[in-house]
Formats: C-alpha cells, structure tokens, sequence
C-alpha cells in the first residue's frame, strides 16, 4: 500500500511497519555509482550539479567504490569488452542494489547495432529503471529517479 | 621536395614493374602490387633523398564488387628531416599474405594487428600477429563489407539472464536478496 501524492510516494505503514520504515531511509540516502562510459555523461552531470541538484532527492554523493554504493547507474553505451566489467561492478555492490540503466545506449544499444556494442545492460545485470532519451532530458533523469524512489518504498526490505 | 617534385625524383630513381605514380589533392601517390611494399619501404627508408623514416598510418579498405583485387593496404610515409609525405596502395587479394613492415618500422606492429583484426589481410613474417581491439573468441572480421552489421557474436548475451526481479515485480513487491 502506498499513498502518492503530486507524484511522491509518502507510503504508508501496511502491514510491515520495519519495510515502510527501512524503505523511507533507504529511498532519500541513495548513493550512486555512476558507471559513466560515453556521451549521456554530460547529462548526468548536468543533474548532478546545481541547476536540477539530484541532492534534493537525496542523491547527492556519487561514490566511486562499488562497495559503498547502492544504485548502480550505468551511463552511456555499453560495449562487448566492457560487458564483463561492468558485470563486476554490480556483483562487487553489497545489498540492498539497484539498477538505472540511462539513455537509449544503455538500454538497448541505442542508435548502435553493429559488432561492438551490447545491445542493453540488461543482458548482463538486472534492471529496475529505464531512462529513455539520446540522451535524456535532466527532467526524465529525475522523473526516472522518483520512480526508483516509490519502488524503494513500496518494496519488501530484510536487514 | 613538394609532391610532384617528389614524383619526379620516385619515377626516376626507383625501378620496379607495375609502379603507378600519382599526385591526387596535393599528395604524391604510389600503387604497387603487394608483394613488393617490403623492398619499396626499405628503399623509401634507407635512400637519403626520401628518408621517409615515420609511418604515420597503415591500414586498408575493402573495394568488394568494386575492384580486383579486393582489399587494399594504404600507407602514409613521412619524412621528418624533408618534410614530405607519400601514400602507398597496395593491392591484395583474400587470403594472400602482405610483407610485414615491422622491422623497419616499430609502429607497424600494432597497426597490423589492427588491420588483421577488423580486415582479415595477413602479414607475411609478422612476430605476433593476434587480435588487437576485438577478444580472442571473435568469429569473422568486422570492417569487411560483406560482415552483416546486425550480426551477434557467439559471446555476447544473446537471450536475457533469468530475470527474477521481473517475476518478483509480478508477484507485487520485490524482495531483494532471495
Ligand atoms: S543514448 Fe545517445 S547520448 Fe546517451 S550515450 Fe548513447 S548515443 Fe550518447
């Protein structure tokens, strides 16, 4: 159950008070690792600095250990070489994780269909959210991270 | 020596058959059959009055339906103590081999494993000749024309992984860590 109100989910406390709970801290301390390979990088930045401050939803602090962080958000075009790694990446993250795929690239390979580009990361890693655009509006990229924030909080937690 | 200069002074020092000497867009251009780029090289390298001691680029093109032979290895020369530059074709067909460079010049090690990689052209006498941007599994060359653009690799994930967040979102909530 969940209570949304001007698209934020506030939830409410169903019939597990410890996931409503877990689910509010863990939705608004988001740390992202930012797996950031071609050209929607710039976009990312651009949500990550002050004009659309991703700091409001609490995602400020990119961390650039896979081992601290909890979002895992993969950024640009993804190649066949890279594949294994970023595989890596995401097993190397502790849980509770999840997973942004940003841009077209990322999710299916984008405007790239040819020998050297994985044709969406969710071939190799699962994912909770798909950002769509080449590349994305900054407004999608927080609409996206609104959606993963209702997601955190309507979902089961275990400690 | 400009480029038409250096023709000139091409054309009448070097003596093999089947030279054809051009100058296209300011550049002076040599097609040869590529069975004697080796001894052209050493000859461009070592002769004072061309000197070309720096490979800039090698790599080649695919003329499939176009032109016989198929494939063809380009070279640019340059000459750091005269400062001029020469492009050398040289026409191969498939499978035949190309004479290996890499004792004049360093650099043609990697750029022939380049051109072997994503062509297929093989260097004749070549110390390491492996892939160099693509992995070891790769099936086939990829800059031939007649490589299907769409075509997936043996490799490469073709179906997606089990998805058992999808079939937790399904069931309505997801539970991390099963
Ligand atoms: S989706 Fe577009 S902008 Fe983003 S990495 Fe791919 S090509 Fe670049």
């Amino acid at each position: 159950m969940a209570l949304i109100q001007n698209n934020v989910c506030w939830g409410t406390p169903g019939d597990n008070i410890l996931d409503y709970v877990l689910g509010w801290a863990r939705k608004y301390s988001i740390f992202m690792y930012p797996f950031v390979t071609a050209c929607c990088g710039m976009e990312y930045m651009s949500v990550a600095s002050s004009h659309y401050d991703i700091d409001r939803f609490g995602a400020g602090l990119p961390r650039f250990s896979p081992r601290q962080a909890d979002v895992l958000m993969v950024v640009g075009t993804v190649n066949n070489k890279l594949a294994p790694i970023l595989k890596n990446v995401y097993d190397q993250m502790a849980e509770p994780k999840w997973v942004i795929s940003f841009g077209a690239c990322a999710s299916v390979g984008g405007p790239y269909d040819n020998y050297a580009v994985l044709q969406g990361i969710d071939r190799v890693v699962p994912v909770d959210i798909y950002i769509p655009g080449c590349p994305p509006r900054p407004e999608v990229v927080l609409d996206g991270l609104m959606k993963l924030q209702r997601k955190i909080q309507e979902q089961k937690h275990e400690i | 020596m400009n480029s038409v200069e250096l023709i000139s002074a091409l054309t009448t020092s070097l003596t093999y058959p089947d030279l054809l000497f051009i100058v296209d867009k300011d550049i002076a251009v040599v097609a040869i059959p590529a069975s004697k780029v080796a001894d052209l090289a050493t000859e461009l390298k070592t002769r004072p009055e061309f000197a070309f001691d720096m490979l800039t680029d090698l790599t080649a093109v695919d003329w499939l339906g176009k032109q016989t032979p198929r494939f063809e290895v380009v070279y640019h020369f340059y000459s750091t103590s005269h400062n001029h530059r020469l492009r050398v074709k040289a026409a191969v067909d498939e499978g035949q081999p190309v004479p290996s460079l890499t004792k004049l010049y360093s650099i043609a090690n990697w750029f022939e494993r380049e051109v072997w990689d994503l062509y297929g052209i093989k260097f004749a006498r070549h110390p390491n000749l492996k892939r160099i941007l693509l992995y070891e599994e790769f099936k086939g060359h990829p800059l031939r024309k007649d490589y299907p653009y769409d075509k997936r690799q043996p490799l490469e994930p073709e179906t997606w992984p089990v998805r058992e967040l999808q079939v937790q979102m399904e069931e309505g909530r997801k539970i991390h860590r099963p």
